[in-house]
């Protein structure tokens, strides 16, 4: 009799354990409560990730620092030029955009910041958005903060464009009538179909992405979320994408910065 | 108390159905394989021909679940060190539910050293990929894993 | 095509198979897609055939068919008697090619 309640105990115990939610340690890839994309990709997919030879996004990478050398326009300069070796110049860079350019009086992201260089140093035509160029060099950039925790500004001249991010963040909208919250705050974590919902950060873009089978922006996924919920886009690189971005590096602070990070 | 057993016969229907199934379970048959289509059969028959495939010394690595259809990787890797006349020739990889069945040849010489390769595939739906191997000495060696493909609910 | 990536071990023991690994930047187009714009098939343009040599003599080779992934990602054993050079060659349908070539000391 007592061996058996000893028994029923013992097996009460084991289920309990199995079914409490273990504290999954996520090393890097989760501070405070926020967690990285890579938390909820699949372990072939954050193993695709970590091996910088198979991670694909590498090629970009590749890509970036040829780019980085290459002049162009009729200033005949090119980035190397004005800004040396990019794992100096760059580093901390990718980490704390989109930041306020006072000559604009608003925010300035990466690939903005890259194409001014191009039309007002280089005197070369801008690449368009999501060209192969221009993720190519944005990727290259920014992963020369890879491992850096994702630190933007969000007061002084910025704060009004953080405010105007974090609004958009949690404004209904689309025929489905949802924000950007009700996905990736109030159901992170839960399934939609066969996939599971993230906090939507964005410490990994560029991200070289499964679905698409090649890199693409902050922008093109933002707006891959804008048509999930049936809203109207705004164009790739529009003040609203942007502003709601500094909203998201917010969001995704403390992060390592993971680009090229390989997602679903 | 807190245990307490069920008596041994308990005859209700629940009970009976649940035991039913169990007992029908247990003796089912090994399944076959499901029958190839046309083009699976060709395709494999292209390899083979009239040779006998055994199990062999065959390993397939997959995903149990693929997390996207598009990017699979898998990996392959038959028999031990090859020497110059005793070595794997080629591996063959095969997804009979993609719509054109070949996916990848690897071919070796006694140069590869090892009958072993990976890549990144892609599946069109859940489904049984094959790999084949053939050896210098003309033996064949067949193995299959099920991987499952499932559909994301973000078509962002 | 784009200058394929390359991982070889710089330094290789005779006899030893080491492994090699290789990725090019291709879209890997399978002839299954439809334009959405037109309606129309997207023809189907892979590269079909990988080939390894070490000075000059075959010693891996991949056929290549649209089930593989985008940016074909490929590893592989060779093994090396003496210090000589890989060369790698990619071929699409258009006849395009890539190359690369990478030497290898043995000790």
């Amino acid at each position: 009799m007592r061996g058996t309640v000893i028994i029923v105990g013992a097996l009460g115990l084991a289920m309990a354990a199995a079914i409490a939610p273990v504290a999954e340690d996520f090393g890097v890839h989760a501070v405070d409560g926020r967690r990285s994309g890579y938390t909820y990709a699949a372990a072939e997919t954050r193993a695709m990730q970590d091996d910088e030879f198979a991670n694909p996004g590498y090629i970009w990478v590749e890509k970036g620092a040829e780019l980085w050398q290459r002049t162009g326009g009729e200033s005949g300069q090119a980035c190397a030029s004005c800004h040396q070796a990019a794992a100096d110049s760059m580093r901390g860079v990718g980490a704390r955009y989109p930041v306020f350019a006072p000559e604009l009086g608003k925010l300035i992201n990466l690939e903005q910041r890259i194409n001014q260089c191009r039309s007002e140093r280089m005197n070369a035509a801008p690449w368009p958005w999501e060209s192969e160029s221009l993720l190519a060099m944005t990727t290259y950039v920014r992963h020369q903060s890879r491992g850096m925790p994702v630190s933007p500004v969000v007061d002084g001249p910025a704060a009004p464009f953080f405010a105007a991010g974090k609004t958009l963040y949690h404004t209904r909208r689309g025929q489905l009538d949802m924000a950007c919250i009700h996905c990736h705050e109030m159901n992170s974590g839960n399934m939609l179909r066969a996939q599971r919902l993230s906090q939507g950060m964005s410490n990994g873009f560029p991200t070289y992405r499964l679905k698409w089978q090649t890199m693409g922006s902050l922008h093109r996924r933002i707006i891959g979320c804008d048509k999930d919920v049936r809203a109207e886009t705004f164009a790739a690189g529009a003040d609203a994408y942007v502003n709601l971005e500094l909203y998201l590096a917010w969001r995704a602070r403390g992060l390592p910065v993971e680009t090229p990070a390989v997602r679903n | 108390m807190i245990h307490t057993p069920l008596p041994k016969a308990c005859f209700t229907r629940r009970r009976l159905l649940q035991q039913t199934v169990a007992v029908w379970a247990m003796t089912l048959p090994a399944l076959p394989l499901a029958a190839d289509s046309p083009a699976v059969q060709a395709a494999i028959d292209a390899i083979i021909g009239d040779r006998d495939a055994e199990s062999g010394e065959l390993s397939l690595t997959t995903p149990a679940i693929a997390e996207n259809g598009n990017t699979v990787p898998i990996a392959v890797a038959a028999g031990g060190r090859f020497t110059a006349d005793d070595y794997v020739e080629a591996i063959h990889i095969l997804a009979p539910g993609n719509p054109v069945p070949e996916v990848v040849s690897f071919h070796f010489t006694p140069r590869s050293g090892y009958a072993r390769a990976a890549t990144r595939i892609r599946l069109a739906e859940t489904q049984d990929v094959i790999a084949i191997a053939e050896l210098s000495d003309g033996r064949v060696w067949r193995t299959a894993n099920e991987v499952k493909v499932t559909i994301g609910g973000c078509g962002g | 095509m784009d200058k394929p990536r390359v991982k070889v071990p710089q330094k290789v023991k005779a006899g030893e198979p080491f492994e090699v690994k290789v990725l090019i930047s291709h879209t890997m187009e399978s002839g299954q897609r439809t334009d959405e714009a037109t309606g129309q098939k997207i023809p189907r343009m892979i590269i079909n055939s990988f080939t390894c040599k070490l000075d000059g003599e075959v010693v891996f080779s991949a056929t290549l068919h649209p089930a593989v992934s985008a940016n074909p990602y490929l590893a592989f054993y060779v093994v090396a008697d003496k210090s000589g050079e890989l060369e790698f060659v990619w071929v699409d349908d258009s006849g395009d090619t890539a190359t690369a070539t990478r030497t290898i000391e043995v000790t």
